[in-house]
């Protein structure tokens, strides 16, 4: 467990040592992945439901020790973050020797630096572990968010900062330290660890968690993700479809079921008045999504709403919601890295950004555009694609909670997601007519690993549909205790 | 009358006073390197009265003397006057070396000088 | 046998070598004089601890055999031990990084001058953390003062010297506030002896005299803490010094003020007024919170980095204070944990800001565009220090933060936990500004400034090392500040 945290960390010493030699460096970040991912699957097929292996490292202040320990919900995280560094480490070297881009020592170093921080995430036994990654985790991603260097990267990488920094600092951290005040105690334990006499505070303390937790992008707190967009697709694609934002909703999960408990949670009064929060969020942002013209801003801003599918997902506080949510954590996960991959694709074949000048467009990029298909089916929840799974969990969670307004702001929130990502992909099959068609010269398909990321992607979309099992059961398990 | 008794105390206080107004009021530096030298001897006075006893004599052993007066204030009081010395001594080098690069010494055209800065 | 003249040796050794540097006229000479005095200061702090841990018990020792109370005695516990261990820590690393930075700032003839008005300022600074007399302690508080008024004076330009003189005066008053405190002291108990006035004082809580004493000592030391509203000196003052004073100032200067505070309040007038009934917190808490915030937001709108720091300094006292406000055994630890790694943080810092004066001759802040690529090393350093200001875990000043939050908590005061937080999200600003431009903007084209020399660079980053070290090793600093505060609440010897 300690080695899976140490080896991206030591993997971003060997690249940035690497610099000068841009082959090795980057089959050094394809092998760290690889190991990483290597370890983590030996570290799953170890694991057993009844008998959850938990490591105390040190202790930081006395009687706060640090420590990790694996337990379902953050097996699934890592086993995603880990398959799909590798996948993105093989997109990245595509789209950054094809952009030319700057600085990329930096960017793999730093990637590198994001994917410990992001395990640590996942197998943090502890809310202080937890928030140490974190914190981490926005400072190792704010040099690739502001990688372009320009002004607009440094307006955006404030945004990013501010935002992720404020509410971490000045609401989590005070949520951690007074649940520590409370509890006595920042491990996290099945049923919560504020036993039977839950603080008074605690439904506050909800609130705090909540909007501290900036990662998941609850409205108001979500500006930082479309803020986040100035940096280039690989970026985008790994650390806010899949890192960051993941590891958002993760610690939410992890804060409504191992802190405060479900029962607790569904017993606190700030519970639906969130729920509503994270409803609103849902329509709100798809609505903010269908205006957008910008691709990636478009796909940003569907990312903020599908997360606050999963907050749902963990404030329903019943096993299905959680399961759902945890579901969709991984199937949002794989579609959203599938769209990213593709505007990715997109930007450096075609130079294009805007939707509106898409048209036709899978005439010349059809891999690519099949993808995206694939990965739009799959967001908005439609078969064959895997997220039809977790949207039926989610739902059948909201019948059980007797939530019907609920569900009525998840379904409009599927119709919206189909409004703003189906016309880009239908549209890139119509024929090349009219003013907004696309450049017909010079346009290929995008680079070659590239592609072949995304099409892997893509295929994980299609498999976890016809596969769901170890994901259901994975998830599952969350409600059996050792 | 109390009050008569402890005139030592009230020219101590008074003294303090007008060294303290001294300090804040003038904006010349070597009046208030003079507030400050009035306000430390308030001070001073202010220990040596504390340690005068009734009937005593100055605390250097003699014959015939049995009541002495408490030496220890004005050993404080030596070295406080010594600290007061050092201090005026520093403050005034002090004010040289600002005539010299400033050509005043006074305060707020000091700080005219130094706005633009 | 040296053993037992540890705590004497502690002040001589820096007060011997004084004298020693003003007699040895080359720079060279004097600078190596001052090395090892501080050197040997540490060694001596760093038993002197040693022994105080192991043996739980204070170290007394009577200075010239005369026995307290009448004689001069020094005690050494757990509070002060820590004062002194931080205090020779950052001399140690100071004297190193001004061998260079000071041939650049101060004209060589002074050199020598320098090095021993430093070395008066460490033995006056050690002199107030070891005694275990009041007067004693005004008189080493009058030498530091006095020292570090000729240091600050040494600055590069001419403002350096109005700086000095408003400290002078600012600071002379203070120290005869307090010497008035102690004067009234010694007429109702008749002592001079810390402990003994404890002994004294027990129960006489309600003598207007000792109320009045009480409250000139408060203002005078909250005058040398440069506690709000009484910090006017301190940001001219640490902007305009040479480099390493203001490094060496800012991270000792107020801290033992805050020692002289706690050892006043805590240590002696425990005796007289219930821990309740001290009518500290409602006066110490309102400035203290005002401090934090105004500080910060000062420092927001400063282009002179230094200046900036100093501002920033001003808030990080608050938080000290905040800490001794609350009244509680966690707030002390959290006060004099904070002492620890303020000094660590700001050091750093302040070394940082005296590297880039050292390459580019200035410290506003559109001199430092470009920094990031041309003097990687300080920047990364400066960018490690602000880190622990903000208080982001792993750094102490997340330490410092978690404890100041939870004895809030503990006092049932929420909006000042909340406070708290909030105010640090003010450091993210005004550090940002910093690492913006120094990473963001490009280095201008003709200057192509360079790395500062080694001898600089590692001192830097030892503070700056020492800032991450102890954030997650806290066994040290949390053990002795918890220990200290054990003492100090008169809890334990």
């Amino acid at each position: 467990m300690v080695l899976a945290v140490a080896v991206p960390f030591a993997g971003a010493i060997l690249i940035a040592l690497l610099h000068r030699f841009p082959n090795l460096r980057e089959t050094a970040t394809v092998a760290t992945a690889a190991l990483l991912f290597v370890l983590v699957v030996i570290l799953m097929t170890d694991f057993r439901p009844d008998d959850w292996p938990v490591v105390e490292l040190f202790e930081i202040f006395p009687g706060v020790a640090v420590g990790l320990a694996v337990e379902p919900l953050g097996m699934t995280f890592a086993v995603l973050a880990s398959a799909l560094w590798v996948v993105t480490s093989i997109y990245s070297i595509g789209y950054m020797r094809a952009n030319r881009e700057d600085h990329q020592t930096r960017y793999y170093a730093c990637v590198s630096l994001s994917l410990g921080a992001t395990i640590g995430i996942a197998f943090a036994a502890d809310l202080l572990t937890l928030f140490i990654f974190y914190e981490v985790l926005t400072l190792a991603t704010y040099p690739l968010v502001t990688h372009a260097g320009n002004r607009a990267a440094q307006l955006g990488g404030r945004t990013y900062l501010g935002l992720l920094l404020g509410t971490s600092i000045g609401l989590l951290l005070l949520a951690i330290i007074i649940t520590w005040f409370e509890a006595g105690t920042l491990w996290f334990a099945v049923g919560g660890i504020f036993g039977d006499s839950p603080p008074a505070m605690a439904g506050v303390l909800l609130v705090l968690f909540l909007f501290g937790i900036g990662k998941a992008a609850l409205m108001p707190f979500h500006r930082w993700l479309p803020a986040a967009m100035v940096a280039p697709a690989p970026v985008s694609a790994l650390l806010h479809a899949v890192a960051v934002v993941t590891a958002g909703v993760f610690t939410v999960l992890k804060v409504s079921v191992y802190v405060f408990g479900t029962e607790l949670v569904s017993e606190l009064w700030s519970d639906r008045w969130l729920l509503w929060v994270a409803a609103a969020t849902i329509v709100i942002a798809s609505l903010i999504a269908l205006r957008q013209d910008d691709l990636k801003r478009r796909l940003a801003y569907s990312t903020v709403s599908q997360l606050s599918y999963i907050v749902v997902g963990a404030l329903l506080a019943n096993r299905a919601g959680i399961i759902g949510g945890g579901m969709h954590m991984a199937t949002h996960a794989v579609g959203k890295i599938t769209l990213f991959f593709c505007a990715g694709s997109i930007y450096t074949a075609a130079r294009l950004t805007n939707v509106s000048e898409m048209r036709g467009l899978a005439r010349r990029m059809p891999v690519t555009m099949a993808a995206f298909m694939v990965g739009s089916l799959s967001v908005i929840g439609l078969p064959p694609m895997a997220g039809v799974w977790s949207k039926l969990y989610l739902v059948t969670g909201s019948i059980e909670a007797g939530e019907f307004g609920l569900l009525a702001f998840l379904l409009v929130g599927s119709l919206l997601s189909a409004g703003y990502l189906l016309p880009v992909a239908v549209q890139a099959y119509l024929p090349t007519t009219g003013a907004n068609a696309a450049q017909d010269t010079g346009i290929r398909e995008g680079p070659v690993a590239c592609l072949v990321a995304l099409v892997l992607t893509a295929l994980a979309c299609l498999a976890l549909f016809v596969f769901p099992d170890a994901l259901y059961t994975m998830i599952a398990r969350i409600a059996v205790s050792p | 009358m109390e009050f008569l008794g402890h005139y030592n105390y009230w020219i101590a206080i008074t003294l303090a006073m007008i060294g303290f107004y001294t300090v804040i009021a003038r904006g010349n530096m070597v009046k208030k390197i003079i507030g400050l030298n009035i306000f430390q001897a308030s001070v001073f006075l202010l220990y040596i009265s504390m340690g005068k006893i009734e009937g005593g004599t100055a605390p250097i052993i003699a014959d015939g003397a049995n009541v002495y007066s408490n030496p220890l204030p004005h050993v404080l009081i030596l070295t406080a006057i010594v600290v007061g010395v050092a201090t005026t001594a520093l403050g005034l080098a002090l004010v040289v070396r600002i005539r010299e690069a400033y050509g005043t010494i006074e305060e707020d055209e000091i700080q005219a000088l130094d706005e633009p800065t | 046998m040296i053993g037992a003249h540890l705590p004497a040796l502690q002040v001589v050794v820096p007060l011997i070598a004084a004298p020693l540097c003003v007699l040895s006229r080359r720079p060279l000479a004097a600078w190596t004089v001052a090395l090892i005095a501080a050197w040997l200061s540490l060694g001596i702090a760093i038993w002197l601890l040693t022994q105080v841990l192991d043996a739980n018990a204070p170290i007394s020792y009577a200075l010239g055999g005369w026995a307290a109370p009448w004689g001069i005695e020094y005690r050494v516990d757990a509070a002060n031990a820590l004062v002194l261990l931080i205090v020779t820590a950052v001399g140690a690393v100071v004297v190193p990084y001004a061998l260079v930075s000071t041939s650049h700032e101060i004209a060589p003839e002074r050199h020598h001058l320098f090095y021993a008005a430093l070395m008066l300022c460490l033995a006056g600074l050690l002199g107030i953390a070891i005694t275990g007399d009041a007067f004693n302690a005004f008189v080493f508080l009058e030498i530091s003062s006095l020292s570090s008024y000729v240091l600050i004076s040494l600055g590069p330009s001419r403002a350096a010297l109005t700086a000095a003189f408003r400290y002078l005066i600012l600071g002379t008053i203070g120290a005869t506030f307090i010497l008035i405190g102690v004067g009234l002291l010694y007429m109702v108990t008749g002592t001079l002896n810390m402990a003994d006035l404890t002994y004294r004082l027990a129960g006489r809580g309600e003598n207007r005299t000792v109320i009045v004493a009480f409250a000139f000592l408060t203002v005078g030391i909250t005058l040398k803490l440069a506690l709000f509203p009484l910090h006017l000196w301190l940001p001219n003052a640490y902007a305009r010094a040479p480099s390493a004073v203001s490094a060496f100032l800012a991270a000792t200067a107020t801290k033992v003020a805050v020692y002289l505070l706690l050892r006043f309040v805590f240590g002696i007038f425990i005796a007289a007024y219930a821990l309740d009934e001290l009518p500290l917190t409602a006066i110490l808490m309102p400035l203290a919170l005002i401090a934090v915030f105004t500080g910060s937001l000062v420092a927001i709108f400063q282009d002179d980095v230094r200046r900036m720091l100093a501002y920033s300094s001003v808030a990080q006292v608050g938080y000290i204070v905040l800490g001794i406000g609350f009244a509680t055994h966690t707030g002390l630890t959290a006060s004099l944990i904070h002492l620890f790694n303020h000094a660590a943080m700001k050091g750093a810092l302040f070394l940082a800001m005296g590297n880039v004066f050292l390459r580019l001759g200035s410290v506003n802040l559109d001199a430092l565009a470009g920094l990031g690529r041309t003097m990687p090393l300080t920047v990364a350093a400066f960018t490690l220090a602000g880190l622990s200001l903000i208080g982001v875990p792993a750094t102490v000043g997340f330490v410092s933060k978690w404890y100041l939050v939870v004895a809030a908590l503990e006092r049932g005061w929420w909006p000042v936990a909340a406070l708290i937080v909030v105010s640090s999200l003010l450091a993210v600003v005004y550090i940002g500004r910093v690492i913006e431009v120094a990473y963001f903007r490009p280095p201008p084209e003709r200057s192509a400034p360079v790395e500062a020399p080694l001898s600089m660079v590692v001192p830097t980053w030892i503070l700056a090392g020492a800032c991450v070290y102890f954030g997650l090793d806290t066994s040290l600093t949390i053990g002795v500040a918890s220990r200290a505060a054990t003492v100090l609440l008169g809890l334990a010897p």
